[in-house]
């Protein structure tokens, strides 16, 4: 009975993240009508409407379930590994470290990335940003642990973490070109611009892979999410694994943040609202997180693409002003 | 313990007249001691007297009273919170205003310092009101990764706000500038805002001090001594929001020094809110000016973001403090 009622809510999002991917492929400046919109996806379009799907709606859209799905399981990991709700890849400097590397990158003449994309900037960016946030969950996990790692010392470093890294990126922002400083802007708060299939061909095995590994040891998941002495009691090597997930939840942070910059809050968004629909077993969970954050994540980019067009703001911000109310409602709740 | 205050003291004046000296000498042009003394006492329309009146003399004002005001501002929070890690740009308190002002900036109704200064104050208000929501609640919620939490989302969501604002109306690299802080804009009308609103406000908390005492022994002993700790909290929280609003008017985003500051002087004159609100208003003086000075002067003739030296004084000291945390 559970089970069936599982299967048919997600039937019903995997419905709603359909309905959305069609409303992106449909709207912007050329508008495309949805019976259109199909039409053209079983190859039926005419030339400008294939061009526009193909090349250009739909990578976008693609990579967007990519890089939510990645946040939203990093975010369910981090929440039940450090057992707070609140935690998420963005606000705890995985995603500062990532986007820090990126900037000095940029900030060191590979500006043409925007335009050019050759093959070594593609393969390059998702490297550097992935030994960037490395990097900084190492410092966070040497600074917090003093033996062994509290999950709310962990957090917290982690906040201290990231705005000693962003005052740091600042400072690299400030000294850059107008037109260098607003690519960089948008893409410290996270966007899709850069959006092409190449990005996908090189992101979408490995994030697959990882949320694969994941979902297989998800009982172990559900095992630390009870606590530290009932884990070491169910004979769970517990510092391993925490580390373990770590980890996973590093490479995947660092995997969408080389990507689409960092975007704050959809690593709290996804898992929380996920937990409300299927229970906290992280098996569960965790696929409805990814597929809940690729909604909300593919919505707001229309909204971050079309609301103020042709200016397009950055698309983690459309997530923040969402995620940021709901953030303040549960920790009134939560009291 | 009484000894080490006055030491303290007379070391934070020393220290403060030395960075007052170094602020007005140093820059571009570096101004001989001699011409500083003749600009006060024997004022001629020479260059050099004119830039130490007009530029130097308001930007040095300025960081004193904006470095003093933060740390108190901090001094205060840790104090009615009984958390060591409150402190208003962590708390989100100085991005309400930043929103505020990057509102003003794009928009033409309202414009100039003036318009600065009223938006900001009304950002700082909006981000106070809910601080107060957040800290009013029992003390058993007051954990420091709570409280934490709640600023970061906070401040996360005004700077959003702001850079959409900004990105709207083209003007984000200035926005950054601003998050970044700076004493760019010091002028005689910032430096008159500053003291005598911020002035007032910072009086009245200087008077408070032995409030604040009973409030941070807890909410019973304070209530046990016949003290309403809300109605103190309210109090202090009405003289913080306008203290920060100025602040960030006349000098944008400057981080982490209402954390450190405190923490500092805590450590070396102890408890006493009587003791530690004026030192924290004076070493934050001090060191925002050297702060200040060291902005200017390192890659001179390219002015570096103060917040940026804040920021890597307090956030070592953040997370000592975090690595303390028992939990």
């Amino acid at each position: 009975m559970k089970e069936k009622k599982n299967s048919s809510k997600m039937a019903v999002c995997l419905l709603l993240l359909s309905a959305v991917i069609i409303i992106a492929l449909m709207v912007g400046s050329y508008h495309i009508s949805p019976v259109q919109v199909i039409q053209t996806l079983l190859g039926n379009g005419n030339k400008l409407q294939n061009f526009t799907i193909f090349q250009i709606r739909l990578p976008r859209v693609v990579l967007a379930v990519i890089v939510a799905s990645a946040l939203g399981v990093s975010g369910g990991i981090l929440q039940g590994i450090t057992r707070n709700p609140l935690a998420e890849p963005g606000m705890i400097g995985i995603n500062a470290g990532a986007a820090l590397f990126v900037v000095l990158w940029i900030w060191a003449g590979t500006t043409d990335y925007y335009s050019t994309l050759p093959l070594f900037t593609v393969l390059g960016m998702p490297l550097l940003a992935i030994t960037g946030s490395l990097l900084s969950v190492g410092l966070i996990y040497l600074l917090s642990s003093k033996g062994g790692i509290r999950p709310v010392r962990f957090i917290l470093t982690g906040i201290g973490v990231n705005g000693g890294i962003l005052a740091v990126i600042t400072f690299y922002q400030l000294s850059m070109s107008k037109g260098d400083y607003n690519q960089v802007l948008t893409w410290t708060n996270g966007s899709l611009w850069g959006s092409s299939w190449n990005y996908i061909l090189l992101t979408a095995p490995l994030v697959i892979l990882l949320i694969g590994a994941v979902l297989f040891r998800s009982k172990n998941l559900d095992v630390l999410a009870l606590g530290d002495e009932l884990a070491a009691g169910v004979g769970l090597s517990v510092a391993k694994e925490r580390l373990l997930f770590l980890l996973f939840a590093t490479f995947l942070a660092a995997l969408a943040t080389s990507v689409a910059g960092s975007i704050a809050f959809l690593g709290l968004l996804g898992p929380q609202i996920a937990k409300k629909l299927t229970g906290p077993a992280h098996g569960k969970m965790l696929p409805m997180a990814a597929l809940i954050s690729s909604i909300l994540l593919v919505g707001a980019d229309v909204i971050a693409k079309n609301l103020f067009s042709p200016i397009e703001i950055p698309v983690g911000i459309v997530v923040s002003i969402v995620g940021v109310p709901y953030f303040i409602y549960l920790m009134i709740k939560e009291r | 313990m009484k000894r080490n205050t006055i030491i303290l003291t007379a070391a934070g004046v020393l220290l403060l007249f030395a960075g007052m000296i170094l602020s007005v000498h140093i820059g571009a042009k570096n101004i001989p001691v001699s011409e500083i003394y003749r600009a006060f006492f024997h004022y001629d329309d020479s260059l050099n007297a004119k830039l130490i009146r007009e530029v130097r003399l308001p930007r040095m004002f300025l960081a004193i009273l904006v470095g003093g005001m933060l740390s108190l501002a901090g001094t205060m929070m840790q104090g009615i919170m009984r958390n060591p890690i409150a402190e208003p740009s962590v708390m989100g308190v100085t991005q309400g205003a930043t929103l505020a002002v990057s509102i003003a900036a794009v928009s033409s109704f309202v414009s100039g310092v003036y318009g600065n200064f009223f938006m900001a104050l009304l950002g700082a208000a909006g981000s106070g009101m809910l601080i107060l929501i957040f800290t009013m609640g029992k003390a058993s919620n007051q954990s420091i990764s709570r409280i934490l939490l709640a600023g970061t989302a906070l401040s996360t969501f005004f700077l959003s706000l702001a850079s959409v604002v900004a990105l709207l109306g083209n003007r984000s690299q200035e926005l950054a500038f601003w998050v970044a802080g700076g004493l760019r804009q010091a002028g005689w009308v910032q430096v008159g805002i500053v003291a005598s609103a911020g002035g007032f406000f910072s009086i009245l908390a200087f008077a408070s001090a032995a409030k604040i005492n009973i409030i941070s022994l807890g909410d019973d002993a304070a209530a046990g001594l016949g003290i309403s700790p809300e109605r103190v909290k309210l109090r202090i929280i009405l003289y913080l929001v306008p203290i920060c609003g100025v602040c960030v008017a006349a000098a944008g985003n400057i981080g982490y020094l209402g954390l450190f500051v405190p923490h500092i002087i805590r450590k070396l004159t102890g408890n006493d809110y009587r003791r530690l609100m004026p030192l924290s208003f004076l070493y934050g003086s001090t060191i925002l000016l050297l702060a200040d000075i060291a902005a200017r002067t390192i890659s001179a003739p390219y002015e570096l973001p103060v917040g940026l030296f804040t920021a890597c004084m307090g956030v070592p000291v953040f997370l000592m403090l975090v690595r303390k945390e028992k939990r």
